[in-house]
This record gives structure tokens, C-alpha cells and sequence, in this order.
């Protein structure tokens, strides 16, 4: 198996605030990692310092052995890293086929190509496929902005996907989404880890959406890493019990 | 029937806005092309004005409307153009088309050089910045009369030919501005459906989902601004053959936030808002002459109702009753 993400003693202080503090885990390539925590335990500021949306005050990112810490986002995204976020990102006044023809046209041929280039960039297909596979077809025209709540959370996985990365990182993908939509949401996201070969790392509040979809859980407690192991590992450490299943 | 349209023609709605954008262009311009006949000089002149100013608001509109990003400097870029034009025109004797050319371009290269304040994050740099230019070029206009003659202005500015005709006449002149409106109105309207136009709206919406998606903030802002105060100067460029004298005064601080006024009122991120804006501007204040002394106050009162009964712009308003007149029609649509 190999390396794809590295993240070697990553820190990022705000002030006096120790929001991530040294932090060091591996994603290989393939797997599933969930990254697990109280509120305020420092993910989603680590997320950000991964993708380049804050740099780190210490430490190192490495994508294939490569250092990559402090790239901008849209270098890492052409990179193949993708992500989604925690609050709804997509484009309310395009619609779900034009949402999703936007995440891939960057990636598609040069500047003058998509101007003078055809409309959809050459996406029109892998848009009905990427439509498809997340079942939006009776949406793919409608306004993104009127989609319910758990469509959109769908739509916004699917825009990661657009671009066929190697490695997304979901900033809770299942928060507020609807149960029936979560078990729709983790079959896709299983089956497209399978299919697409991606590797994932998931931040995720839902215990069950977490120990079900990953292979293996980082547990973070006040900006460090308080455990990692698999889920079975994980539920059956003293120390995570106490600090955060417990409760 | 609607569902078998869906499967043949992708992004439906979308098409279907466009190519009434597109035939609404074309259409347009077949009926102003007859439209000054029996008109009179100074009705021509106000048609063809509108025309003109609708290219520099077009360019707003691209900068605003799309990219989100506030430029107060759009009649400074329309003065270079006209200044540029005027200039080479009759001191170096340049042909008009040489010298449309390079007002755009080199309004496209200021553009570029400013923009770069626009990729601070903090929306508000470009605007200062614009404001200071402004002012700026609107001193050199009206100081360094070596070149530009001051408060004199430049006099004698020619009319282009067209294929070997001449364009002194306020129909001929009329018809060629129409010809260069269309162009650039349908080049402008390929853009913004193409990824650019895309990547522009994504600019505007949410610039921090558009670059995890692999959106190159820095190239679509810069191009947006530059390409925008381009139009401006293609703008300026017909403006000085039109009144054939310029003077600083109509390219100062106000004339920006007039063509800004424009932008909004008529429909800022709709393609023929514009059009809609600068008639607002150019024109209703002419037919609002029969009001006298007033006819400012009434004109600027029009513009404010106007505005707190649709913030959308004429075209917004226009877009909703459309929306709400097919929605009960159309109830079965998926």
C-alpha cells in the first residue's frame, strides 16, 4: 500500500490558541479515514491546513511524498485533492448539471479552450454519469439553491468527485442530512471508493456513519491525537471512552 | 412533451435564456438599424449614445454583475479610450480601427495592472483603488494640456469609413456604431456562456468553494476587471468620433458612478441589462425634457422607485413575471 497523504507534526496556533497541535497521522492509498472529535478539538482547522485554506504554523503536508504544505487550494485541487465542506457549498443560481460541469472544467484543457471551447468543456457526459450515480436525474436542470438540504449535500459530494481525485477530504459529509439520504450518501460514497479507487478522510459526528464507512478512525481531542485504529480498536479504547464515546 | 425536450437539449433553461439573449441581440439591432430614418440629427445622435454607453456599461456589467468585483473607474477607462482614439486619430493620423483597437488593449493592460489590489480578499481594495485612479486620470485630462488640451478638450476628432464609405453622417455614423454594439455585445454574450462566464458567476458567488474546485481566482478576477475596462475603452474609442470633440468633463468621478447606477438599474448579471441601464441613462432623461427645469429631479426620482420596487433591475422584474406567468402553465414539469 501506499502513502498518499503524510501530515508530519502540524501545528496552527491562533494567538495564544493551540486550535491544532501537533498533529501526525498517514492516509494510504484506498482507505477510508475518519477523523473523529468533541466540537472545537481542532478538524476542521486541521482540513483547512491540509488544503491549503490556512497555513500551518509548524509542520509538514506531504501528497506521494511530496511536500506540498501551503500550496493554494486550486493547485492542490489540480493536483487531485478535492474536498467538501462542512456548510453547503454549491452554486445556488447555477443548476445541478452546470454545478458539476464547473468543479471539472478547470481540470479540462487550456484557458483559450474553455472559452472558445465547447459550452459544457466536454463534461456534458461525465455530468449525466456523475448525475446518475448520485441519482439527481429528475434534478439535473433545477436551480442548485432550491434543492432540499440532503440533495445538496449530495450534489457537493458529487462535485468532489468531478474532477476524478485521488483524495477527498469531507468535512461532514452526513451532518443534517435526513436518515434515509445518510444510508443513500455512505452507499455512494462506499461504492465510489471502490469504483474510482479514491481514498477519503472523513470528518463526521455521526458514531455510526463513522464506524461503518472507515477503515480506520483518528480520534483528536484539544487539537491533538488522542487515538487511531480501527473502528473496533477505537471503540474499545480506554482513553477515547473517556474523553469523548463515553459521554 | 416538457420531459422530452429535457432529454434532447441539455441545461434546457439555461439554453433556451441564451439563445433568446442571442436572437433578442440580433433582432435588436435589425429594427435600430431603420429605426432613425425620419428621425432627425439630435434623435439620431441620442440613439447612437445609447449604443455607445451601453458598451462601457456591458463592460460593468462583466466586472460587477458576473465577477462581483466594484469598479469605480469605468468612465476613466471610457476617457483613455476616447483620448486614445482622439489622439491617434488626429495627431499621428492612425486609422479608427488601429486606434479601437488599441484604446481596448491598452485599457485591458491598465485593467490587468489594477486588478491586482482586486486579489486581496478584502472586497472593498478594488474599489478605493478605481476611486483613486479616477481621479487620478481625470487630473491628467484636465492638466497636462500639452497632450490632451485641458479644459480645451480635442476638437476635430474624424469619423471612420466602412469599407470605403463615409460614416460623417448621423444615419451612416448610426448604422457603423450598431454594427461594432453587435459585435462586441455577441462576443460579450459567447463569453459569458462559455466556462468562462461560469467560472465568473463562481468568482461572484463563492470564491473560496470556486478554488477547491480548481478555479484559478487570480486569472478569472483579473481577466473579468481587464476584459471589462476593455469594453470601457472600446466605448471611448466610438464615443470620440461620435460628439467629434471631447472634454474631460464626461469621463469624472460622477460619470462612473452614473454608469455604475446603470449597471444596477437595469440588471446587473443579466446580459441585456445594459442595454435596459443605459437607456435608463442616455435616454429617459431626454424624453423627460418636457418637464422642464425639473427634469433631473423627476429623473432621478423614476430611478429611485425604480430601484425599491425591483433591486433586481428592470431585466430581474422582467425575469419574474416571466417566471411567474409560466409557472401555473407549465405545473406538471419535473
Amino acid at each position: 500500500m501506499r502513502t498518499v497523504l503524510e501530515v508530519e507534526g502540524l501545528k496552527k496556533h491562533f494567538g495564544g490558541i493551540r486550535a491544532v497541535d501537533g498533529v501526525s497521522f498517514a492516509v494510504e492509498e484506498g482507505e477510508i479515514l475518519g477523523i473523529i472529535g468533541p466540537n472545537g478539538c481542532g478538524k476542521s482547522t486541521l482540513f483547512n491546513c491540509i488544503l491549503g485554506q490556512l497555513s500551518p504554523t509548524e509542520g509538514r503536508v506531504k501528497l506521494d511524498g511530496e511536500e506540498v504544505t501551503g500550496l493554494a487550494p486550486e493547485a492542490l485541487n489540480r493536483r487531485g485533492v478535492s474536498r467538501t465542506f462542512q456548510l453547503l457549498q454549491v452554486f445556488p443560481e447555477l443548476t445541478v448539471r452546470e454545478n458539476l460541469i464547473l468543479a471539472g472544467q478547470e481540470h479540462q484543457g487550456s484557458m483559450l479552450a474553455r472559452l472558445l471551447g465547447p459550452r459544457d468543456a466536454g463534461l456534458g457526459a461525465a455530468a449525466e454519469r456523475m448525475i446518475g450515480f448520485f441519482r439527481l436525474q429528475h434534478l439535473a436542470d433545477a436551480r442548485a439553491g432550491g434543492l432540499s438540504y440532503g440533495q445538496q449535500k449530495l450534489l457537493d459530494a458529487a462535485m468532489a468527485f468531478m474532477a476524478g481525485p485521488r483524495l477527498v477530504l469531507l468535512d461532514e459529509p452526513a451532518g443534517g442530512v435526513n436518515l434515509t439520504m445518510l444510508g443513500d450518501l455512505k452507499e455512494r460514497l462506499r461504492a465510489m471508493n471502490a469504483e474510482a479507487g479514491a481514498t477519503f478522510v472523513v470528518i463526521e459526528h455521526n458514531m455510526d456513519f463513522v464506524m461503518s464507512l472507515c477503515s480506520r478512525v483518528v480520534v483528536m481531542a484539544e487539537g491533538r491525537v488522542l487515538a487511531i485504529g480501527t473502528p473496533a480498536e477505537i471503540r474499545a479504547n480506554p482513553a477515547v471512552i473517556d474523553a469523548y464515546l463515553g459521554h | 412533451m416538457s420531459s422530452l425536450a429535457s432529454a434532447t437539449t441539455p441545461s434546457r433553461g439555461l439554453m433556451r435564456r441564451i439563445d433568446g439573449v442571442f436572437l433578442t441581440l440580433v433582432l435588436g439591432a435589425a429594427i435600430l438599424w431603420f429605426v432613425p430614418i425620419g428621425m432627425g440629427r439630435y434623435g439620431t445622435y441620442v440613439l447612437s449614445l445609447w449604443m455607445v454607453m451601453s458598451i462601457a456599461v456591458m463592460g460593468l456589467n462583466l466586472t460587477l454583475g458576473y465577477a462581483g468585483l466594484k469598479s469605480l473607474a469605468q468612465a476613466a477607462f471610457m476617457g483613455i479610450g476616447a483620448y486614445t482614439t482622439a489622439l491617434l486619430t488626429t495627431k499621428l493620423g492612425l486609422n479608427w480601427y488601429a486606434s479601437f483597437l488599441l484604446s481596448g488593449a491598452g485599457c485591458f493592460a491598465l485593467g490587468l495592472v489594477l486588478g491586482f489590489p482586486a486579489l486581496r480578499v478584502k472586497a472593498h481594495y478594488l474599489a478605493f483603488v478605481t476611486l483613486a485612479f479616477s481621479t487620478l486620470v481625470w487630473l491628467v485630462l484636465r492638466n497636462e494640456q500639452w497632450l490632451t488640451g485641458g479644459v480645451f478638450g480635442l476638437s476635430n476628432i474624424p469619423r471612420p469609413t466602412f469599407f470605403g464609405l463615409k460614416t460623417d453622417g448621423a444615419l451612416a455614423f448610426h448604422r457603423f456604431t450598431l454594427v461594432i454594439t453587435l459585435i462586441l455585445a455577441l462576443a460579450l454574450w459567447w463569453m459569458i456562456r462559455s466556462p468562462w462566464g461560469r467560472a465568473f458567476l463562481a468568482l461572484r458567488e463563492n470564491p473560496i468553494r470556486a478554488a477547491s474546485l480548481g478555479v484559478n481566482i487570480r486569472t478569472y478576477t483579473l481577466l473579468a476587471f481587464a476584459i471589462g475596462s476593455a469594453y470601457a475603452g472600446f466605448a471611448g474609442a466610438l464615443y470620440a468620433p461620435l460628439v467629434e470633440f471631447i472634454d474631460p468633463s464626461p469621463f469624472a468621478l460622477s460619470a462612473s458612478f452614473f454608469l455604475l447606477l446603470m449597471v444596477v438599474a437595469g440588471g446587473s448579471g443579466y446580459q441585456l441589462g445594459p442595454f435596459v441601464g443605459a437607456l435608463l441613462g442616455v435616454v429617459l432623461p431626454e424624453w423627460l425634457r418636457f418637464t422642464g427645469g425639473i427634469y433631473l429631479i423627476v429623473f432621478a426620482s423614476i430611478v429611485v422607485m425604480l430601484l425599491i420596487a425591483c433591486p433586481q433591475g428592470v431585466i430581474g422584474l422582467v425575469e419574474r413575471g416571466w417566471l411567474a406567468l409560466r409557472r401555473p402553465g407549465k405545473g406538471g414539469a419535473a
